[in-house]
């Protein structure tokens, strides 16, 4: 039985392991995927809830069927189609400047 | 409780365990390409769960965009920006455990909050109304997307078309960096 608490389970892992690539990598690069896994967690509890709850709430009202939960899935999924763009832009810049992708190296506004 | 009864628990615990591999080897591995490569395994495997939970425009949305663009330019990123792409960026060991336990304490948090007491509550209030995969009209199609994107969300959407467009143009610039300028330098010396 597939419920709505596994989907739950799986989206806090994959945002557990999202943060933890955040914190432990200094590509930068590697930071931007543990950025995705982040935005992926978000998306599957999104769905998740719009199948397990809000969708069933209004057809047993007799309304169309809601479909919130996806239309935020998708803005996220454009936005972070744009913030990958923009970042790995800035992060050629960055191996421009210092040939290098390591983070460690952009100190340059530390005071 | 409602459950996605039509469908094989093992094909969910598959999916879910090709996701979930595929994010601790994201963690785990200090190479970038099979950084790659992991995160590609996790893309999949939640695009085939957005099947199950019937979202399948969303899924097909995830395997194109996701897998197809965004992987893409990730991969295209190593490419550019490593004279090496085998090349080890290691953090030191106690910065890695603190990231790690800071990951896993958040895991556990997530997973109290999210199972215990939203589900819960959810499954017992919902009791009675179980939902039929696939069958009657909760089953909602691209139709009802479309209309929404074209009426309670047009705004959103012209919205996510404009910062495309920036983005478009912002990335081109930003990506173009110094070289322009000194070729415009040396071309007027």
């Amino acid at each position: 039985m597939i419920g709505l608490s596994h989907f739950l389970t799986l989206s806090a892992i994959l945002f557990g392991c999202g943060v933890a690539t955040i914190l432990t990598k200094r590509n930068a690069i590697g930071i931007l995927m543990g950025v995705e896994l982040v935005l992926n967690a978000a998306n599957v509890n999104l769905v998740a809830f719009n199948r397990f709850s809000w969708a069933g709430a209004s057809v047993a009202e007799g309304a169309a069927p809601a479909v919130d939960g996806l239309m935020f899935a998708m803005f996220i999924i454009v936005l972070a189609a744009a913030e990958a763009a923009i970042a790995l832009a800035i992060f050629l810049n960055f191996y421009n400047h210092f040939t290098t992708i390591d983070i460690e190296r952009a100190r340059m506004l530390r005071g | 409780m409602q459950t996605l009864d039509p469908v094989a628990p093992w094909l969910f615990y598959l999916f879910a365990g090709a996701a979930v591999a595929g994010a601790l080897g994201v963690v785990f591995s200090q190479q970038i390409v099979r950084m790659a490569v992991f995160l590609l395994f996790t893309l999949g495997g939640v695009a085939f769960l957005y099947f199950f939970l019937e979202a399948e425009f969303l899924a097909a949305i995830q395997l194109i965009v996701y897998v197809g663009g965004t992987l893409i330019l990730i991969i295209f990123g190593v490419m550019l920006t490593s004279k090496n792409p085998f090349v080890r960026l290691t953090v030191p060991v106690p910065q890695r455990l603190l990231g790690w336990g800071v990951g896993l304490a958040l895991t556990l948090m997530m997973c109290f909050i999210g199972v215990w007491q939203i589900a819960g509550e959810l499954d017992a209030s919902h009791d009675s109304q179980g939902l039929i995969v696939g069958v009657g009209a909760e089953h909602y199609g691209v139709a009802d997307l479309g209309r929404n994107l074209l009426g309670k969300y047009a705004l959103p959407l012209e919205m996510a078309g404009v910062l495309l467009l920036v983005v478009m143009i912002g990335a081109a610039y930003i990506a173009k960096g110094r070289h322009a300028d000194i070729t415009e330098g040396e071309g007027q010396s």
